[in-house]
Parts: structure tokens; C-alpha cells; sequence
């Protein structure tokens, strides 16, 4: 009984509670009555019934799995055919042997026939495949050798090396920088790089190609907004990506007066030295040598060996705390299989050379660019050739372009076509517009060769004015 | 009016439903636009269904249902209290029950896979919290030393778990990873032998070799070899034409030998036409962002490889992850996001695509090709298989899980594969329709700015491959493939035998063996290392939390001698560790090669 008791003294109670208690009460008790009664809100998506799902499914026409394709005369699905070896000279199917300006091997690697031994002595021991990726057996004590090499040749702690030289920059840029951080990159930069930028989900800032002034600029403005904010400022790495000779415009990079603004800024510099590993400095080392500027003002380098060096893959340089976390968490590294050994084998021999004859081989390249470039200064009046002097890769570009892309590119593939006729292969500057970040002017990518004699300098010259006259009038 | 309350019950709401859906069918006809509104013009009708379902039970006067409850008699509090308590026991005991045992809904001959019991659950939680526990009590004390030199005021350029991760638990057992060989990496291998002087920071080389059974390269049909066909082909072509092109294939690296080997991999797949790459990595993450864009719907399995995932993410394609090898789940997530469109805006999908793997490298498994195609078939979508794995070391004639099943190759939109596992070369390819191909020319970044496969990898390809295919006249093929089958089948019936839990279909090369816990995987690699089996271990992040294992791959190569080898002294490592978690009944008959 006492518990009803208690009920009753409560029930008096409410009685002689104030209005307000029991407006308050009520709300409460009519929210509980709500919250139990209401309709429950049917969940934002509509369930539709079955049939309306198979007549949804049955009306759904997706696009066919390539919605455009080609037609079948497009010009890149009957690129030229090399037959034999693509050396100094190369064959193109006419049996007419050419002056081979396309391929990028610019310290001619290929012909020397220590390399190509080295690669068979290796094939004899490891056969062709590594058949698996580094961590699982897929090490030779050739890569080893090969980083140990690299190292070395570059004064760095470590070196890591990639199986694929497209995959070297798209890989190790996104093993560092992650969402939130920001990278300064030239707008330049070739579209490995332009990969490896976007993969890392950060925010990418482009700055005026190869001008300093311009990446200050930016620098300035962003350092007002971490003076707002330095809380987030304090979290936000800052990285800037830059190539030591630009692929896509043959300039040398200004890197004294970046790595000033590295040190004042603090931001972390990835160097892609591509064109200029082989090519630059006195010791053949690339920009840092070239401008004599320690390895440790530059953060991480990037190569790739497919270029002067004559080889296949990439690898990573720097301090063994940056370079070895890349063996974990670049993606390129630990997913893929290692770099077939003989080819590892042949990059060693190409360190060998480059450490006993490289000053002499930059001096020749360098002389041979300087050459070439002052042939085709004055090679037409309606086209004009960029790059630095010293780089190997000079571009020619229309001086007035017809305002589409897809025009100039036939006309100057047109030339192209028209030196084959004079002895001379060249190609035309091969770039997937859409997807470049800021697409260049469709050019005609000369490659400077170490071996190009005087005499061939001029057949080249000769070959392209004719081309140019035949086609530009 | 008696009749109608008595036959008003019956009509369901769901038939009620049918009618008023009847009088909509006419007007769903009318509307029945392509095109982005017709989710909209859906949603109406169910509304407007709600609203005639309401209108049809009151003009008929129809009583409320509710109303009816009244003329039964209740049953007392008591009963009713009982009731729910009773259910509440019966779930309450499954929940618990399903938590430690989990069913498995995997038809059992497809795919066994036998779950570990919850101490070893328990267990694998603790090793992973002792190791934590002290590297943090170790870092309370020694905090380590991540400070950069000349990079003073820098931002950290790691920050959080995973150098944690990497300093207390990798470093310890870093030691079963990376390890050199200095040999080709055949049946058996030369390991290179090391050594750590200060407990796995380093890692020094001894300068002596170890000579190993090797169950740990991708090398299913034994084409990596310093002797024989291949070898000699690729060291003729490296005298002719050199080890490198320096140029993309747009430009001057297509050479005569890239133009064989494409249509020689298409002939070999039998469709229209395929294209190689010289990195298999590079493969997937080159070429999907040329086949899909944003707006596009992608069906991906939970255990893709990385190469695929990277490539979606660049792709912009909205990814949905279905349950590893599962065809049920697959339809489900598939029908309901074509039914209901993109989630944010609504539209169709302009395309859907099914990507998965042939045979998934950390799990053994092989993909439900036929349901795979069914579903693709019935939905409209597109089948992208990934055949790393697979291509050369299933099927009848090497061609991997298309051959496998038996299935028409052109049910399978895009095939892709890599060249490094079956046949002991590098590179990767793409083949399927003209038109998808032709596309892929003129469109992959591979194409345009990577250098064009080397050719001496190019020739190891088409000779393995001719000889696959028994080209040369010879049956060597054949006999490889015989051979790699009946290893397989041999090794893993012996190892479920001798009670270890293995994952996988039973005609998967890839051979992963559960030890769950961190130190075994160690202790396990190490104590075989030192009997002369060199396997890999795979742990976290790798694999989930819960699914540490040793893997073995199987090879053509490796004779009866050597599985017995390989076996004798797993079972022994396999005692040292109380590794034979299976709980299964054995049979004990004598397993036939």
C-alpha cells in the first residue's frame, strides 16, 4: 500500500505545483508521446517496388565501353615501325638508313658495347624476369649493387630504384606528400610528375614556368595565410617540385634562387633530374652540379634511366631517412616486380662509365647542344626554337600558331614526314592534351645525340629547313 | 456490410498496392523518358501509389484493421513479458555465439575457408597489444630520434601511427622481407645471407649464401631461367637490337618485336587485338583512367591489388567495394546503385564495370568467373579481370581463369595481365576488342610518355609464350602446365592434411597458409629459411589484422622431391609453433601426386 501512497502524494503534489512546472511537464510527456507515436521519416532514399527496379534496370543503357573510338586512320595508331637497332641511325621500314634525332638516349649508351655485354653476362646468371616484387625475393644483389652505385655517384645516403621510369616521380612524390599539404610545382613539369602530383590528393599550386619571381609571389601570399592560422600552418608540409632541364620546354631550371627560397620558406625540394642526369655539371651529376649546389639543399632527387642513361626504370637519391621510407610506402616500389637484373646490370656498367668518363661525355653533349642549337636558330621565319643552349632537348614551335592544337600538330607532323624524306628522323613532341595540367604548344622535340658529328649537325639543319620551306612555304 | 468486414482483412496492403499500381502502370508508360528525371518521375508515382492506397481504403469504408484486435482477448502481462524475454535469450545467445564463431556463408566447394577459433582471435589482439604496449613504453623513455639534419623548423615530414608502426613492430621482423637472392629465381635460389647487430635497425649481409627451395617468387610455369629457349632468344635480340628503345611508343619506340609480341598475346587470348606496357604495375594505373572517368560506376573486390585501386582513385570513377569474391553481394551493391544512380546527383551511371582479379595474390582465391559473367550480362555492365596471377598457371591451355572456367573470351570486356609471374619476363598487357584497343593507343599515358617495353623482356614473352602455346612443335608446355597443376593439388590437399588452415580455391598456385600471429610469421620464415625453404610471410598492412600467414607459390619447376621436402619441414616449423590451427576432421589416406 505504501507504494500507492506515494503515487497519491505525488498526484497532490503536481496539484499543487505551478503552472509553469506543469506546462513544463506536459511538454516533456506530449515529446515522449511524439517520439514514440511519429511516423518514422522513411529514410531519403524511396524504396522502389521490384518491378520498378527492373524497369529502371531494363530502361539504364550504359555508354559502350569506348563511346568514341578512333577512327581507323588516326595518325597514333600507325606510328613508324624501327627495324633493327635504334642507334645513331635508324631504319624506319624504307630501308633508307636516317639521322635518328627522336630517341632519347642522349649520351648514345646503347651503342657502346660494354653496356650491352654487361647485360648479357647478367642474363646468363639471373635469366630476364625477377618474377616478384622487392620484398618477396625479388632483390638481386644486382639492384643492391646498382643503389649502392647510385648512391654513391651522387654523394646521397640512399638510392631506391624503380622498375619503370614513369612510375619513379608518379610513385615517390605521393609517398610524401598527403591531403592537406601543398606543393608548389612548375607549370611545366612533365606528366609523370603530373601523375604523381595528383595521386597525392594535395593541393597543387603551379607557378609561372622557370621564374622564381612567380613562385615568391605565391610564397608571400601563403605565408599571410599561415600567419592567420599557424596552428594549421604548423601541420601543412610544403613541398616544391621542380625538373632540373624541363622535358616539355628544354629550359634549365633556376635552381640557386629556388633553393634560397626552399631554405626561407621552408619547403621540401624534389628534384627530377630526367634530362639532366648524364647531361649537366662537371661530374655528370645533373643540376646540383651543374650549379654546384650540395646534394643536401635538395631533399629528394628523381631520375629515370631511360633517358641519357640508356636503360630501363628510375630510381630515387637522397638522405637515407627520406629514400628509405619510400621502400614501404612508395607505391611503385612495393607493388610491382623489381627491374629485370640484366637491366640493372647494364645501368651499373652506365654509372661506371659516367664515373670515369662523365666530365668528358658532358663537355661533348653540352658542345653538341650548344651546336645544335645555334643551327636551328635561324632554321625558318615562321618557327622558333626554345630550351637552353646547353640542353640536349630543344623544342621548335610555330610563331603563330593557328589557334588549334590538332591543326598545328598535322602540319608539323606534316614536316616530320618531309625530313624523313631528307635523311633526318625527328618526332613530333607526343602529348596527351586533355590530361596535361597546362597542355604546351604542340612542338617538333629535337634530341641532341653525343656522337652527332659537324657534318651531321648541318645535314640536320638542312634536312629541317627544307621541311619547314616545303611545308610552311 | 458483415460480408465486407469479414473479406476487408484478407485485401493486404500489398494488394491494395497492385491495384493502385495497375491504374499507375499507364501513366509510368507515358513517362517513361530516358534520361536523368526518370528517378524523379519514380519517386512521384510511389507517392502518388500512397496517396490512392489511402484514397481506396477510405471510400470503401473499409474498417480499420487496428479495430479488429479488439475482439481477441488479451493475454496477460505476464505471458506477454515471457514471450519477448524468451526471443530476447534466443538472439542475445546467437549474437554471442555468431560474434566468436562466425557462420561462413561460402559455399563450401568453391572456396573453403576455415576461421580460426576465438583464443587464437584473442591472441592475435594481444601480440599486436604487447608489441604496442612496450613501444610505447619504450618511446615514453626514449623518444626516438626523427630529427631531420638541415631541415630545422620543418614541418615533420612522417607524422603518426604508421613510423610507429614501422620503428616497433616492422623493425623487429624486418628481417623476412627484402632478402636478397644472388641467383636466378628458379626451383631453388641463393639466398643471401644476413645478419642484424642491433635488433633489426640494420641489416648487414654475411657475405655466405644459403642455398633454398624457393616458394616464394611468382614463377608458375619456371620460365625464369639462365639457360634453355628463352634465354638464348633474349640474349640474341639484346646483340641485335640493344636493351632499350629510350622513346615512346608514339614517337620511335615501337619496334618490330612490340608489333609480334601484340598480336602473338592477342592470338594467345584469342580476342581482336591487345597492347603491352613495360611495367605491370603501371598497367593498371595508366590505362583505367583512360577507360573511365567520372560518372562512372566501378564494382571493385575488397582485396584488389594496389595497382588497381590507384588507378581507380586517378581515374575518378565512383569506386563501390563488393565482398572479396562474392557474386551475391556483387549483384546486390550493382542493382541498387543502377537503380537509384549517382548518390549525388542523382544521374544514371553513363557506365558500370566489374573489376577483378583471376587469382588474388594474398588470398588464394580464384574469381567466380561464370557468375561474374551473368551478372555482368544481366546488368549491362562491363568485366574488367585483372589476370596477374592467373594468366599461364590456370587452365587446360595456360590461359588463365577465362580458360579456366571454359568461358568465351569476349564475355570478358578487358583482360589484363602481367608478364612477370607466368612468364618470368617484366611488363604487363591489355587485350580485348579493336575498338577498346585501338582507344587504348591513341589514349594511354603509357603510350605517349613511357618508354616502350625493352626488347629482350619482349622476346623472353613470345618465347614462353610460343612455347605455351606448343608453337615450337614441342609438348613442354603442356607438361609445364601438368606438372605446376598437379603440384598444386598435391601440396595443398598434404598441407590441409596435415591440419594447417589454407585459404584458396584447390587449383590456386598461390598457396596462403594461416599463422595469424606476428612472431609466427617471423619465427616460421626464419626457422625455414634455416632448413632450406624460403617462403613469405604476409602481416599487416598487407593483409587484414586477423589473417597473418605464410604464403607459397608453386611452380612447374619444383619436383615431387622437393613439395615433400617443402612439406616435412613445414610440418615440423609447423609443431615448433603450434601452427595447426585446423579444427576439421583428416583424412588420413596417403595423397597421390
Amino acid at each position: 500500500m505504501a507504494s500507492q501512497w506515494n503515487v497519491y502524494e505525488s498526484f497532490q503534489a503536481l496539484l499543487q505545483a505551478g503552472p509553469y512546472h506543469l506546462a513544463l511537464e506536459g511538454v516533456l510527456v506530449l515529446c515522449v508521446l511524439f517520439l514514440f507515436t511519429a511516423k518514422k521519416k522513411p529514410s531519403k532514399m524511396v524504396r522502389l517496388t521490384k518491378k520498378e527496379e527492373e524497369d529502371l534496370l531494363a530502361e539504364w543503357t550504359p555508354e559502350p565501353l569506348v563511346p568514341r573510338p578512333p577512327p581507323l586512320d588516326h595518325p597514333n595508331l600507325h606510328t613508324r615501325t624501327v627495324y633493327g637497332k635504334a642507334g645513331q641511325y635508324v631504319d624506319l621500314g624504307t630501308g633508307q638508313k636516317l639521322l635518328n634525332l627522336a630517341s632519347q638516349s642522349f649520351l648514345n649508351m646503347g651503342e657502346r658495347p660494354e653496356v650491352e655485354e654487361a647485360a648479357v653476362a647478367c642474363l646468363h646468371s639471373y635469366g630476364v624476369g625477377s618474377c616478384g616484387p622487392r620484398g618477396f625475393y625479388g632483390t638481386t644483389d644486382v639492384h643492391l649493387n646498382l643503389e649502392e652505385r647510385l648512391a654513391t655517384y651522387f654523394n646521397c645516403e640512399a638510392a631506391v630504384l624503380y622498375s619503370y621510369g614513369f612510375s619513379t616521380s608518379a610513385s615517390a612524390v605521393p609517398a610524401y606528400a598527403k591531403s592537406g599539404d601543398i606543393i608548389y610545382a612548375d607549370e611545366c613539369i612533365n606528366f609523370a610528375l603530373q601523375r604523381g602530383l595528383q595521386a597525392s590528393r594535395s593541393r597543387i599550386v603551379y607557378f609561372r614556368h622557370n621564374d622564381p619571381e612567380d613562385l615568391h609571389r605565391l610564397l608571400k601570399e601563403q605565408a599571410i595565410v599561415d600567419a592567420k592560422d599557424p596552428k594549421r600552418a604548423n601541420a601543412t608540409r610544403k613541398f616544391l617540385v621542380v625538373e632540373g632541364v624541363y622535358f616539355n620546354t628544354g629550359e634549365v631550371c633556376a635552381l640557386p634562387q629556388l633553393v634560397a627560397l626552399r631554405k626561407q620558406y621552408k619547403l621540401r625540394l624534389f628534384l627530377d633530374e630526367s634530362v639532366s642526369f648524364g647531361t649537366l655539371g662537371p661530374h655528370s651529376r645533373g643540376i646540383t652540379d651543374h650549379f654546384n649546389i650540395p646534394m643536401t639543399e635538395v631533399d629528394l632527387l628523381m631520375s629515370s634511366l631511360e633517358l641519357g642513361a640508356g636503360g630501363t626504370g628510375g630510381f630515387c637519391v637522397g638522405t637515407s631517412f627520406v629514400v628509405e621510407h619510400q621502400r614501404l610506402s612508395g607505391l611503385g616500389y612495393c607493388f610491382s616486380a623489381s627491374l629485370p637484373p640484366m637491366l640493372a646490370a647494364a645501368s651499373i656498367k652506365v654509372v661506371d662509365i659516367l664515373e670515369e668518363e662523365g666530365a668528358s661525355l658532358v663537355e661533348q653533349i653540352q658542345d653538341r647542344s650548344t651546336q645544335m642549337h645555334r643551327a636551328l636558330t635561324s632554321l625558318h621565319t615562321k618557327v622558333n626554337i626554345t630550351g637552353a643552349e646547353l640542353s640536349p632537348i630543344k623544342h621548335i614551335r610555330l610563331n603563330e600558331s593557328s589557334g588549334d592544337r590538332q591543326c598545328d600538330e598535322a602540319v608539323l607532323t606534316q614536316v616530320v614526314h618531309k625530313a624523313e624524306e631528307y635523311g633526318v628522323a625527328v618526332t613530333v613532341a607526343s602529348y596527351l592534351y586533355d590530361r596535361e595540367a597546362n597542355a604546351p604548344q604542340p612542338s617538333i622535340r629535337i634530341t641532341v645525340h653525343k656522337n652527332l658529328t659537324d657534318a651531321q649537325i648541318d645535314t640536320t639543319r638542312d634536312a629541317l629547313t627544307h621541311a619547314f620551306t616545303d611545308v610552311l612555304g | 456490410m458483415v460480408a465486407h468486414t469479414e473479406v476487408s482483412p484478407q485485401v493486404s496492403p500489398e494488394k491494395i498496392l497492385t491495384v493502385g499500381e495497375c491504374s499507375e502502370t499507364r501513366g509510368s508508360e507515358s513517362v517513361s523518358s530516358k534520361g536523368p528525371d526518370v528517378l524523379c518521375e519514380q519517386n512521384e508515382i510511389v507517392s502518388h501509389k500512397n496517396s490512392n492506397h489511402v484514397a481506396i481504403a477510405g471510400s470503401s469504408t473499409v474498417p480499420h484493421p487496428k479495430k479488429k484486435s479488439y475482439k481477441e482477448e488479451d493475454c496477460s502481462l505476464f505471458v506477454a513479458f515471457f514471450t519477448f524475454l524468451s526471443y530476447g535469450v534466443l538472439l542475445l545467445v546467437g549474437y554471442i555465439k555468431e560474434f566468436f564463431v562466425p557462420v561462413t556463408t561460402k559455399e563450401k566447394d568453391r572456396e573453403e575457408v576455415e576461421l580460426c577459433s576465438p583464443f587464437t582471435n584473442f591472441t592475435i589482439y594481444l601480440s599486436y597489444g604487447v608489441l604496442f604496449f612496450v613501444g610505447y613504453v619504450k618511446e615514453f623513455f626514449y623518444p626516438p630520434s626523427t630529427k631531420e639534419k638541415n631541415r630545422e623548423g620543418y614541418v615533420p615530414l612522417y607524422i603518426g601511427f604508421e613510423s610507429f608502426y614501422t620503428r616497433n613492430v616492422y623493425r623487429r621482423i624486418q628481417d623476412c622481407w627484402n632478402r636478397a637472392i644472388c641467383s636466378v629465381p628458379g626451383a631453388e635460389i641463393d639466398l643471401m645471407e644476413r645478419y642484424t647487430p642491433d635488433y633489426g635497425w640494420t641489416i648487414k649481409h654475411t657475405g655466405k649464401t644459403i642455398r633454398c627451395i624457393n616458394v616464394g617468387s611468382y614463377n608458375y610455369l619456371g620460365f625464369a631461367e639462365n639457360k634453355g629457349p628463352c634465354h638464348d632468344a633474349a640474349e640474341e635480340v639484346t646483340r641485335e637490337v640493344g636493351i632499350t628503345t629510350s622513346s615512346p611508343r608514339w614517337e620511335l619506340g615501337t619496334m618490330e618485336i612490340h608489333r609480334k609480341l601484340e598480336s602473338l598475346v592477342a592470338e594467345f587470348l584469342g580476342v581482336e587485338d591487345a597492347i603491352t606496357f613495360g611495367m605491370g604495375f603501371a598497367t593498371n594505373v595508366l590505362n583505367l583512367p583512360s577507360l573511365l572517368g567520372p560518372g562512372c560506376l566501378v564494382l571493385s573486390d575488397e582485396f584488389n591489388h594496389a595497382s588497381l585501386i590507384l588507378g581507380l582513385r586517378l581515374s575518378g570513377a565512383t569506386v563501390k567495394v563488393f565482398q572479396h569474391n562474392n557474386p551475391e553481394d556483387l549483384e546486390k551493391k550493382l542493382r541498387e546503385a543502377i537503380v537509384y544512380g549517382h548518390s549525388r546527383t542523382r544521374r544514371p551511371w553513363k557506365k558500370a564495370v566489374i573489376v577483378v582479379e583471376g587469382i588474388y595474390s594474398m588470398e588464394g582465391s580464384i574469381c567466380d568467373l561464370p557468375n561474374l559473367v551473368r551478372i555482368k550480362n544481366k546488368y549491362k555492365a562491363y568485366l574488367y579481370v585483372d589476370e596477374a596471377h592467373s594468366i599461364g598457371a590456370l587452365g587446360s591451355h595456360g590461359g588463365g581463369v577465362v580458360d579456366y572456367y571454359g568461358v568465351d573470351p569476349k564475355e570478358v570486356d578487358i583482360h589484363m595481365g602481367t608478364f612477370t609471374k607466368s612468364f618470368g619476363a617484366a611488363g604487363g598487357y591489355i587485350a580485348g576488342s579493336k575498338d577498346l584497343i585501338n582507344h587504348l593507343r591513341v589514349t594511354s599515358h603509357a603510350q605517349v610518355y613511357a618508354s616502350s617495353m625493352s626488347p629482350p623482356v619482349a622476346q623472353q614473352i613470345i618465347t614462353s609464350m610460343v612455347i605455351i602455346m606448343g608453337k615450337d612443335g614441342s609438348t613442354e608446355g603442356r607438361r609445364r602446365i601438368q606438372q605446376l597443376s598437379r603440384n598444386v593439388k598435391y601440396f595443398r590437399q598434404r598441407l590441409r592434411q596435415m591440419g594447417f588452415i589454407v585459404y584458396g580455391h584447390d587449383d590456386s598456385p598461390v598457396v596462403p597458409m594461416l599463422l595469424y600471429l606476428i612472431p609466427k610469421i617471423s619465427m616460421f620464415v626464419r626457422e625455414l629459411t634455416k632448413r632450406g625453404v624460403a617462403g613469405v610471410g604476409v602481416g599487416f598492412p598487407a593483409t587484414k589484422i586477423t589473417g597473418g600467414r605464410m604464403r607459397f607459390c608453386l611452380s612447374a619447376a619444383h619436383t615431387k622431391e622437393m613439395l615433400d621436402k617443402i612439406l616435412k619441414e613445414v610440418d615440423e616449423v609447423g609443431y615448433l609453433t603450434s601452427s595447426h590451427y585446423s579444427r576439421e576432421p583428416k583424412s588420413q589416406e596417403p595423397i597421390e601426386w
